[in-house]
């Protein structure tokens, strides 16, 4: 059961963020509700009045960034269905539509939005983790104006971003990798939630199964942990151990990567297990992740299959 | 707010709070008790429907987003007393036991072959993740799921 709300339906974004600048702290914004109306129904958070973005135009839509014309730009009330449909995510963001594929359960992806999972922060967010190593950046819409953050700046903790009250999420934008660059996103839970994932992309100098051709050198590493610490992060020790090798090489510098990834996150006891537990299948899925693209690399899918693990 | 909405067909004005939840309306408006109320946060699949063809969650969907557009329960999938193919399905399977999942299994189930008339197993599971049974262990209810879909090729 739900409080009563008034609902608004503005048809811009200057009307949107007048009655949250207007409204305060009574109203939140509202797109599909997978995460707003739970946490209502919790009595975590009682609005007594909705803003709902979807009627904003552009909101929904997903393109390419005028400006630079390569980065791929995505609505706040873009649902993850509409993500993983997109022709034009899997074109230049291949990994974003597996990812989108795999979010939460059918149902969740039909309703909720790209937005919604961003600006709630759950510390357990798949597109936070994989768009960390996108570059991600989001746009943040005010009566003051319009500011852009790098995502990592965006997301400050579990359920905690710094956008002000007045502050509305219009969209994110990814910079897609190199056309010779292989990855894998990797979760792994026995609950609705993952307890935790993994995102790892290998930018080779030549093109993607270039294993095959004999150009076959690391020259850039991004691995992303999700789910683990308060939010989701960069492992750049992993990343540093990984860069300039020969994907050949891969199989001992993915063990030393993962040891460095696993002493660079910041673990809780939980409900998803002991910190110990949690440290320990860092290091065991980001070796898992990396071999997984670095079988990508060399043109291959790996066979392996993981208990309850989702491969994308 | 007014909504004016097709329920299994029949076109419906409706009277609704902004706060009601598709699922009361369905229920205590409507009298329509297929779809359940059970895990509350769209984790079991139980109060599972489709709105314009596409399976959401009634328990954490609010019924004037339904406004303008089309809602399928479990009762509008048999023609009269002639059960739909994937209902046949699942009493041939023996794919229903305490029954109380079974509604949202079916309704998934149909938005997943709307989509993919050739599913495989592992297309089905996919689509089924997130719609829980607690006694069949899912082996016949996916059965019926492929079964249906070959009938209907």
């Amino acid at each position: 059961m739900l409080r009563p709300f008034t609902l608004h339906r503005p048809e811009t974004a200057e009307e949107a963020c007048a009655l949250l600048a207007g409204l305060g702290e009574e109203a939140a914004a509202y797109a599909g509700g997978t995460e707003l109306l739970l946490m209502m129904k919790l009595g975590l958070l009682r609005p007594r009045h909705l803003v709902d973005v979807k009627r904003i135009r552009g909101f929904g839509d997903i393109g390419l960034e005028p400006l630079s014309g390569r980065r791929l730009t995505i609505g706040a009330a873009v649902t993850h269905r509409a993500v993983e449909q997109s022709a034009l995510v899997r074109a230049r963001c291949p990994l974003v539509s597996s990812v989108a594929r795999h979010v939460a359960n059918v149902r969740v992806r039909n309703v909720g939005t790209v937005g919604g999972n961003l600006a709630f922060a759950d510390p357990h967010s798949d597109l936070a983790t994989l768009f960390l190593t996108l570059d991600a950046s989001v746009e943040l819409l005010s009566p003051r104006g319009r500011r852009e953050l790098p995502l990592d700046d965006f997301v400050r903790g579990p359920w905690e971003t710094s956008r002000a009250s007045d502050e509305l999420l219009g969209s994110v934008t990814l910079t897609p990798w190199a056309s010779d660059t292989a990855a894998a996103y990797v979760k792994f839970g026995v609950h609705e939630r993952p307890t935790l994932a993994v995102a790892a992309a290998l930018r080779l100098d030549g093109t993607t199964g270039a294993g095959r051709n004999g150009r076959d050198r690391i020259v850039e590493a991004r691995v992303a942990v999700g789910c683990v610490s308060l939010k989701p992060v960069r492992m750049a020790a992993a990343e540093a151990r990984l860069t300039d090798l020969s994907i050949g090489d891969l199989d001992d510098a993915a063990r030393a990567a993962a040891d460095a990834a696993a002493a660079g996150v910041d673990p809780a006891d939980d409900l998803y297990g002991s910190a110990d537990y949690k440290r320990e299948m860092v290091a065991v899925f980001v070796g898992r992740a990396l071999r997984i693209a670095a079988a990508r690399a060399r043109g291959a899918e790996s066979a392996a299959r993981f208990p309850h693990t989702v491969v994308a | 707010m007014t909504i004016r909405l097709v329920v299994n067909g029949r076109p419906r004005d409706l009277e609704v709070a902004p706060h009601a939840l598709l699922l009361d309306v369905l229920r205590d408006t409507l009298d329509l008790k297929g779809a359940k109320r059970s895990c509350d946060t769209q984790v079991c699949g139980a109060c599972t429907v489709l709105v314009d063809g596409l399976a959401v969650s009634a328990c954490t969907y609010l019924a004037v987003e339904a406004d303008g557009r089309s809602v399928l329960t479990v009762e509008g999938l048999a023609d009269g007393e002639s059960l739909h193919p994937l209902q046949r399905a699942f009493v041939e399977a023996g794919a229903v036991q305490c029954g109380f999942c079974t509604s949202g299994m079916l309704l998934t189930a149909k938005a997943m072959l709307a989509e993919n008339r050739t599913p495989t197993r592992d297309d089905v599971l996919h689509y089924l993740r997130g719609s829980l049974c607690r006694c069949t262990g899912y082996r016949k209810i996916v059965d019926a799921v492929l079964a249906a879909a070959e009938t209907a090729r």
